[in-house]
């Protein structure tokens, strides 16, 4: 039984994103053919099939896209309910799964804008979370 | 209705359900299957095409096929999660079409409930799942809950509504008597039952249960000699949108859209023809989805439709009438046992919980996190 966090494994498409992440920097593709941005990181653009891909810097802005409470996990989850698992949207038009820390569970609601913060989720992972920001 | 008669099912059955210590997913299978031949009229001999799909080895067609002593000329082991039999249904359609094999087998069986397998850690998260799974998620039904919220969120559909699922579900398990649940709930229960991921209570969960079940199609030639009436194949369509939830397109809208849309036009039949409707009910909220992405109503329009009771015994609209993954059984792929409860509709087997006269059925698989969807139109000759 795993008693840390599943270990997000980087692989030849996810390296720039862990180690930007390392840096406290959240880095996503573009598609230099079709201009779209591309989360999560691919060989090619899944909108136009183009291989031909950059990273850039997001910029860490978005909204809760939707959102729930846990109240049943498991394994080394189940000690942290409740807790808000979301997904966002970026401002730059990419979805991505989240927690959002910093908040009571019963403040968080769908449309709230929300920008990024780096969190020691484990002893050896640093993940990307949000907070509820300003407007 | 369409006027070709290409395929139909000829033989169903289920296996033990519930919780079956001391058996093995193989032993399900082999009995559901022998049940299914018999209804089916056929022999083990008769079976030219072998089609499963589980989580219980590296390739359950090899495994199966080599414990029922069986060697295919054709086989499939199509996995996308639970509509994955709904799916099979539709291409053992088309094999037959092609005049590739005359009988196919489709089975499933899973002790999960037994081996405690669900919700197991993971050290590590590879791949697409390196993306989620950190977050600690539990999966499908936190996936679900997501969905559900923003339903909640775009359209202020309620738990109420939501429970009215459940309940209406459990009238109908009252009435079948292999159903695990059977003793009746309120609104007030759904909604007094503990959160387990919100929006989503315990009682808008489906059971986790043992069980299997098969199913037999069979070539028109042969379904014209097998022992009971065919329940023939009209129409069939599949699609999936998406593998993890944070990618599905739109939370509200599931691939149903098409498969729906697709296997009405290939069955010939409008929605008002159907008479009766099997869904895939993992949560109360698939429901909901996929009844407005078949088109049965506007989207947004789910809360109301199933609102004071219109799919219980005796309302308008006859839905999951053995009550559902939601009461009956839900062994882990719960595709399998619309299709037996459909066929066992349109042939009038169903006692108590019988849909009078019901001719035309429709049932909808829904896999993974809302991943996969594939629609059946089964129908008899009236």
């Amino acid at each position: 039984m795993a008693d840390h966090i599943p270990f997000p494994v980087a692989d030849g498409d996810s390296r720039p994103f862990w180690e930007g992440i390392a840096q406290h920097k959240l880095l996503i593709q573009r598609c230099e053919n079709c201009q779209r941005h591309i989360f999560y990181p691919r060989s090619l653009c899944p909108y136009c099939f183009s291989d031909t891909l950059s990273w850039v810097e997001a910029s860490g802005k978005g909204t809760i896209y939707s959102y729930t409470v846990v109240h049943q996990a498991y394994g080394p989850f189940a000690a942290q309910v409740p807790f808000v698992v979301a997904i966002v949207e970026l401002a730059e038009g990419v979805r991505m799964m989240t927690r959002i820390a910093g908040a009571g569970p019963a403040s968080v609601r769908i449309g709230m804008p929300v920008r990024v913060v780096f969190e020691q989720a484990d002893e050896n992972v640093t993940l990307p979370y949000f907070q509820l920001a300003e407007e | 209705m369409r006027p070709e008669r290409i395929a139909a099912i000829v033989g169903v059955a289920e296996s033990d359900l519930g919780l079956t210590p001391g058996k093995t997913a193989l032993q399900l299978q082999a009995q559901a299957a022998k049940a299914a031949l018999e209804d089916a009229g056929l022999e083990k001999s008769d079976v030219d095409a072998l089609f499963t799909a589980g989580n219980w080895s590296w390739s359950p067609n090899l495994m199966l096929a080599e414990y029922l002593g069986i060697q295919p000329k054709y086989t499939d082991g199509t996995n996308i999660g639970g509509s994955s039999f709904e799916a099979h249904v539709g291409h053992a359609l088309a094999g037959i079409e092609a005049g590739r094999f005359d009988v196919a087998l489709i089975a499933y069986g899973s002790t999960q409930r037994s081996d405690r397998s669900r919700n197991r850690p993971i050290a590590e998260a590879t791949l697409a799942e390196q993306y989620e799974r950190p977050y600690g998620l539990p999966t499908p039904v936190g996936a679900y809950a997501l969905a559900a919220m923003r339903h909640m969120h775009q359209y202020g559909t309620t738990s109420e509504q939501l429970a009215e699922i459940a309940v209406a579900t459990r009238k109908w398990a009252a009435m079948n008597e292999k159903a695990m649940m059977r003793d009746p709930i309120t609104i007030e229960d759904v909604l007094n039952s503990r959160w387990i991921a919100e929006p989503l209570h315990l009682l808008d969960c489906c059971l986790v249960t043992d069980g299997g079940g098969a199913v037999v199609v069979a070539s028109a030639r042969r379904a014209r000699n097998a022992r009971k009436k065919p329940v023939w194949v009209l129409g069939h369509g599949e699609t999936h949108t998406h593998y993890s939830i944070t990618n599905m397109p739109d939370l509200t809208l599931t691939g149903a859209v098409q498969s729906g849309r697709a296997a009405l036009e290939m069955a010939g039949v409008t929605r008002d023809e159907i008479d009766v409707v099997e869904i895939y009910d993992s949560f109360t909220i698939t429901v909901l989805l996929t009844l407005e992405a078949l088109g049965f109503c506007q989207p947004g329009e789910g809360g109301a439709f199933v609102s004071g009771q219109r799919t219980a015994p005796g309302g308008p609209f006859p839905l999951n009438t053995n009550g559902g993954g939601l009461s009956y059984c839900h062994p882990g792929m719960y595709g399998i046992f619309l299709l037996i409860e459909a066929t066992r509709q349109v042939r009038g087997e169903c006692g108590p919980r019988q849909v009078p006269d019901a001719k035309i059925a429709l049932a909808h698989g829904t896999g993974g996190v809302l991943s996969s969807s594939a629609t059946v139109i089964l129908g008899r000759e009236s």
